[in-house]
């Protein structure tokens, strides 16, 4: 029999607002344990939370990313369980009115754009973190992350492959980034996952039993985490076997699933509206500000590099991805560049170099019109290609124009055919055998020549036009 | 210097009769005479207290503050930075504070000075004080009497002039029953009036913090000092504050007092009854028009309450789990870290309640139990708005009865409970409540209790004032306490 897949996801992404969501802490949990604490995100006894208002700023701006219908009243309620990582024995959440709902993220897949929706996004604070002693003896608790604003974001189940979830979340990323309101580090816990997955036959409108997987700490993992469970379930099914409602995390080491509770045991969480704030009311001004301040999506990119600057869909897709990328090629573009050339030295070149010294675009040596500039140089044939990529080193290392280095290393091409001819002519005269191999059909011969060429003007000669100049002159022979 | 009151002090002070020390000094030596039966207090700290009166006395910043001076006692709920707050239970037995409560910090500024800390039912559970797991507190009325609850501390401090104010908080009746208990002055304000931050969550949405005095004029100055919106608490409201004193003695012409018809009277007592008529029919006499409403939700009240408040509660305790402050059991799992923590730490009333609110919440049991909870609480709400559409203040009797026995109604919640049912209401409705002493019976105080409109404090203690200068019984001294 044929299996569908369907998957949901839950995300959750730190927001990287200045201080936590309920007191005036420092938002960083990567100080010192317990150095980003105060009594309030202690849970103190008479201690009260009140709302950052940045953080409620960051979310409505990634639910307006992800076409969320923004429920302007909205409130927070109490999440109530135990945990030590849990300072008030219940987390400050939002149950029935999320800040955003019946959104969507669209991902391109195999060519085609498809739709995933988005159940709700809502606002919450994060808890601390546990480390547990090996031996089991003790676990210390660090709680700079205990009041950390974070988002969570539910998708509809309207994923239908691993693949489709992967790209789901690069997507998600991407929004967050271009929105500015999250870091997206899913190995630094700023962005983490789960994921609901269930197998039916194909044509079956009634879902199967589903799976919550946890414990998936990158993209990857996501991946082959889903991969995984899409067998594991399948095999169930044939084999007669039921697949049972529970959680299971995701073992790295043997990259397969691990059962660690069944649905019994789930919590009741005993949600209320939380009575220590006041419920939210956003008007319509701030909402249209938020709304303003919004950037260019990377879908709305993707389209306008395509239509409007003639680039491959791959292209745009690369470039898009990454928001301070994206930023950075149209500054270049904006320089003058010509947009497909453009395209191509920020995607190899620039990108590469950065990876090599692990930069992002923000932080890239060479200005985007100095780029401009070189690509100008090359396509006005005052240097080659191959000077180019010296240029282009020189520049990275001393972030110097274009136009500098090529003076200050006389870097210039020879494309004075009067400067050339006596070069080409000596050339010729020196080489009768390329000659005659060439005049007898050898075309590789020519390859020699212009390299003798080359090395006569030190590499300055327009390779172009010592090529046509050399021809002309044996053809007259 | 006998039974001062907080007017009188300022008054001598500014004069330069006498000096804060003075005040200090005499108001410890009462507690060190008295407290030892009263056992009003869980502690006293006379070195702090003398240091900061004396501060008070030099510095030239403190000459034109508005409680220079002034001793005063705090619930032992409300947190003070680096003094032991244990709101009357086990588990905070040994709680030091790293901060201060909103109002602490607002009563240093107004240069009044706190002596010590009141006992108080646990987590302020309870309507008799009884619940405190360190303490009976004695009415001064009558040794083998219950103060009221749950600030009952604070309420038999003031009352047998240990001090000439304390500050206590209202969830469901709990400033102005023990007021009434022990023939105090004691105001709730508007719910949002004065701020929480500090004050140890029993039910956030009901909770008040409020004065006990020996006069309506008196609150009004505590008031003054403590209100206002408050940045760290949300539910603090911006509210415009005027100064409660003044006009607070334009008398009561043409105030109409509205009297409720078919007030739920099961339980009240004929003595009760009477002086809370009498009191009503002498401010008709200074002018006050009395006029009849209804409140057709209020025998819904009580269990509204009990639906509500343990709810929260039940989520408002949950921090006490023994990992970061307070008792830590022994053990060898973290459940089991958990259970004898809280199983060692709290009380049976913080129990019972706990337990209670934990099933009101469950999923199942949330829409039949804190929905329709939270639906009532509308109703009643909607209730006092039209009453108020006729009156400008509410009166009735601020509880049943007087002071009951020690013990009498420990072992019968249900009954101890009922004894809140005229406050409840408006700590559900968010409104400012006060309690008037207006008689005594058997030789134990009776309370007038008058409910205002929201945020109108000033009315609610313009008319109280006036009740004050008219009322003509006869007020015998307290058996415990250095009052006259």
């Amino acid at each position: 029999m044929n299996y569908e897949t369907i998957i949901g996801l839950e995300v959750h992404v730190e927001l990287k607002t200045d201080t936590k969501i309920f007191c005036g802490c420092r938002n960083d949990s990567k100080s010192e344990p317990n150095t980003n604490v105060c009594p309030i995100c202690l849970g103190h006894p008479g201690t009260l939370p009140v709302l950052n208002e940045r953080a409620l700023e960051f979310a409505v701006k990634a639910a307006l990313a992800l076409n969320c219908k923004i429920n302007q009243k909205s409130k927070f309620d109490r999440k109530n369980y135990f945990y030590p990582d849990l300072p008030k024995g219940y987390q400050i959440s939002q149950y029935d009115k999320p800040i955003g709902e019946h959104g969507y993220i669209e991902i391109e897949v195999n060519g085609e754009t498809k739709r995933i929706g988005i159940t709700r996004l809502h606002l919450e604070e994060d808890a601390g973190k546990s480390m547990h002693a090996p031996d089991g003896s003790h676990t210390l608790v660090d709680y700079n992350r205990t009041g950390v604003p974070l988002i969570e974001i539910v998708s509809e189940p309207d994923i239908r492959s691993p693949e489709e979830a992967r790209l789901y979340l690069e997507a998600l990323k991407s929004i967050m980034e271009y929105c500015d309101v999250s870091d997206c580090k899913m190995e630094e816990g700023s962005l983490r996952c789960d994921a609901n997955i269930s197998l039916r036959p194909v044509g079956a409108s009634e879902f199967g039993n589903k799976v919550e997987l946890k414990n998936m700490n990158s993209f990857r993992f996501v991946q082959r985490a889903l991969e995984y469970e899409v067998e594991r379930q399948r095999e169930r099914y044939e084999s007669g076997e039921p697949v049972v409602q529970e959680t299971r995390r995701f073992d790295e080491a043997t990259q397969t699933t691990v059962s660690m509770r069944t649905k019994e045991e789930a919590h009741d969480y005993r949600y209320f509206p939380e009575p220590d704030l006041v419920d939210l009311d956003i008007d319509d001004a701030w909402l249209e500000r938020i709304r303003a301040s919004l950037p260019e999506l990377p879908s709305a990119k993707r389209r306008r590099y395509v239509d409007e600057l003639g680039l491959p869909p791959y292209d745009a897709g690369v470039l898009t991805s990454d928001p301070k990328m994206a930023a950075y090629y149209e500054a270049v573009v904006a320089a003058g560049a010509d947009a497909k050339q453009a395209s191509n030295w920020v995607m190899s070149d620039v990108s590469g170099a950065l990876n090599a010294e692990g930069k992002s675009f923000a932080e890239c040596p060479i200005r985007p019109e100095h780029l401009a500039g070189l690509i100008g140089e090359i396509a006005s044939g005052k240097i080659s290609s191959k000077q180019a990529r010296e240029v282009f080193k020189l520049m990275w290392e001393t972030g110097k124009s274009a136009a500098e280095i090529i003076k200050e290393k006389g870097f210039e091409q020879i494309s004075d055919p009067a400067q050339l001819q006596p070069i080409i002519d000596e050339v010729v005269a020196n080489n009768p055998k390329s000659v005659a191999d060439y005049k007898g059909g050898k075309e590789r011969a020519l390859a020699a020549l212009v390299g003798q060429v080359m090395k006569a003007t030190r590499g300055k000669a327009n390779p172009t036009l010592v090529n046509e100049m050399l021809i002309e002159k044996i053809n007259s022979l | 210097m006998s039974t001062p009151t907080v007017k009188g002090i300022l008054q001598s002070i500014a004069a330069g009769e006498t000096t804060a020390r003075d005040w200090v000094e005499q108001s410890l030596r009462a507690i060190r005479e008295v407290d030892g039966r009263l056992k009003a207090f869980l502690l006293v700290d006379e070195e702090q207290a003398l240091a900061a009166a004396d501060r008070i006395d030099r510095a030239k910043m403190y000459q034109n503050a508005p409680l220079r001076g002034v001793p005063y006692a705090a619930k032992d709920n409300i947190v003070t930075r680096g003094v032991r707050t244990t709101a009357a239970s086990r588990i905070l037995e040994n709680y030091i504070p790293p901060y201060n409560a909103t109002v602490i910090d607002k009563l240093q500024q107004a240069a009044a000075v706190m002596v010590g800390k009141t006992n108080m039912d646990e987590f302020a559970m309870g309507s008799s004080t009884e619940t405190s797991a360190f303490q009976k507190t004695a009415n001064p009325y009558g040794e083998d009497r219950v103060p009221g609850g749950s600030s009952g501390g604070s309420a038999a401090a003031v009352a047998a002039g240990l001090v000439p104010f304390a500050l206590g908080s209202d969830t469901g009746g709990s400033i102005r029953q023990p007021a009434a208990f022990t023939g105090c002055f004691g105001l709730k304000p508007t719910y949002g009036r004065v701020s929480r931050y500090g004050l140890i969550a029993f039910a956030s949405s009901l909770d008040q913090i409020g004065p006990f005095t020996r006069t309506a004029e008196d609150a009004a100055l505590v008031l003054n000092a403590i209100c206002g919106h408050d940045p760290l608490d949300s539910t603090s409201s911006r509210e415009p504050v005027p100064n409660f004193a003044d006009g607070i003695d334009r008398g009561v012409k043409g105030v109409r007092v509205g009297i409720v018809r078919h007030l739920p009277e099961e339980g009240l007592e004929p003595g009760v009854k009477a002086a809370v008529n009498r009191a009503i029919q002498q401010l008709e006499a200074e002018g006050a028009e009395v006029v009849e409403i209804e409140l057709p939700h209020m025998e819904y009240a009580v269990a509204t309450y009990y639906l509500i408040a343990p709810a929260e509660a039940s989520s408002n305790l949950a921090r006490y789990d023994g990992v970061r402050y307070g008792r830590r059991a022994e053990a060898s799992s973290l459940l089991e870290m958990y259970e004898r923590s809280r199983s060692e730490g709290f009380g049976m009333e913080v129990k019972r309640r706990i337990i209670i609110g934990t099933y009101a919440l469950s999923s199942g049991y949330y829409d039949a139990y804190y929905k329709r909870a939270q639906q009532m609480r509308t109703l009643i709400r909607q209730d006092y708005e039209r009453a108020f559409e006729a009156c400008d203040v509410i009166a009735m009797p601020t509880a049943p009865t007087t002071a009951f026995k020690l013990g009498e109604k420990l072992d019968n919640p249900l009954q101890m409970y009922l004894n809140d049912i005229y406050t409840i209401p408006a700590n559900l409705a968010g409104l400012p409540g006060a309690s008037v002493p207006c008689g005594f019976v058997d030789g134990l105080p009776v309370g007038l209790q008058l409910i205002g409109r929201p945020f109108d404090e000033a009315t609610l203690l313009r008319v109280a004032h006036a009740y004050e200068q008219v009322r003509d019984f006869a007020w015998p001294k307290p058996v415990l306490g250095v009052a006259e």
